[in-house]
């Protein structure tokens, strides 16, 4: 055939012949994707401060392409929600994923984020999963830097294989709907 | 100045409101007074405008549950200052369940204003005369003073405990 099969770093399998790569669309668009994440930090408690470390030089959250962080959600790839909600801000927190553009993904940073951690109690989220659908759960009271890390690495392997048809598909209408999102 | 301690204290207001004072003691060097609710405004201004004691700061109010205490089950806690004699002191007042009404102190102290809304959403208390008590902390819809004992602290809307990992 005189064609070669390679694999970008970090990216999807293709052909090479002289001068030209052949792949799919949707895997290259997921490739640029997942290197190229704009994570909004939501960060409220102790696990903000280990988001801290992880954007600062020794983790360095800016070696995944997330470089950039965004604190508007209208130009958030990533929602980070990081610490305890209480149940006074769960309609903020589903404000400002609502607020987000598609395609968009969620991750849920520590245990309060995932489940209200410690905080079984009267005011307190018991999971931001009861408003808003989350993608990657990070364990952790707090998780370290890595942990988070590898939660991002989580994410970017969830947006390098996610359909590009995805988003209008009825499974992930009947979804939104079910958490009374539009 | 003449020095204010706790005992000039307690038994200026024993001598000031006789038998509506229904106990002086000191806790770990604090003066505890226990009073009837009649009093408890015309006390609080007679410590504010007093030429000695001067009272002038009004640290906490906070209520409390003892559901136990037939027709005393719940408490409301003032902790007073006076920074001029650096002394501070609690009053207590007790109140039944069944009528958990108190004067408002807003008329005395400004700051009470949100204390007294967090006291009656944690606990129910209503303070008469309060210009605006709407609770204050929790999410607007709460329907229960959830600090009363008769309401369990763990939320009903937790899932990802299943009690026979946690012994429960």
């Amino acid at each position: 055939m005189g064609l070669n099969t390679s694999k970008l770093p970090n990216g999807p399998e293709m052909y090479v012949g002289e001068g030209y790569g052949l792949t799919q669309i949707e895997k290259v668009i997921g490739m640029a994707r997942a290197n190229s994440i704009w994570p909004l930090p939501f960060a409220t408690s102790c696990c903000g401060i280990e988001f801290m470390a992880t954007m600062a030089s020794t983790y360095d959250l800016g070696r995944f392409g997330a470089e950039r962080l965004s604190f508007s959600p209208r130009q958030a790839d990533l929602l980070m929600v990081m610490g305890t909600i209480a149940k006074k801000m769960g309609p903020i927190l589903k404000q400002v994923y609502t607020q987000m553009a598609e395609p968009k993904w969620v991750i849920a940073v520590g245990a309060c984020a995932s489940s209200g951690g410690i905080f079984d109690t009267y005011s307190v989220l018991q999971g931001i999963d009861k408003v808003i659908p989350v993608d990657v759960y990070v364990p952790g009271c707090p998780p370290p830097p890595e942990a988070i890390l590898d939660g991002i690495l989580k994410i970017q392997e969830l947006i390098k294989n996610e359909p590009l048809r995805r988003r209008e598909s009825a499974e992930y209408n009947d979804l939104l709907h079910s958490y009374q999102i539009d | 100045m003449a020095e204010v301690n706790n005992q000039i204290l307690g038994e200026s207001i024993s001598a000031q409101f006789g038998n509506q004072v229904l106990s002086v003691e000191e806790t770990y060097g604090t003066l505890d007074i226990v009073v009837e609710k009649s009093i408890i405004i015309p006390l609080i201004k007679w410590l504010k405008t007093h030429d000695k004691f001067q009272v002038n700061f009004l640290t906490s109010l906070c209520g409390v549950h003892f559901p136990e205490q037939n027709d005393r089950e719940l408490s409301v806690v003032y902790y007073l200052h006076s920074f001029i004699n650096n002394i501070r002191f609690r009053i207590h007042v007790f109140l039944p369940a069944s009528q958990p009404e108190i004067p408002t102190l807003t008329t005395l102290f400004a700051g009470a204003n949100w204390m007294e809304r967090e006291t009656f959403e944690f606990y129910g208390i209503k303070f008469i005369g309060h210009p605006d008590l709407r609770i204050i902390l929790n999410v607007e819809d709460m329907d229960y003073h959830p600090l009363l004992k008769q309401y369990p602290l763990v939320d009903a809307t937790r899932t990802d405990k299943d009690d026979k990992y946690f012994g429960r």
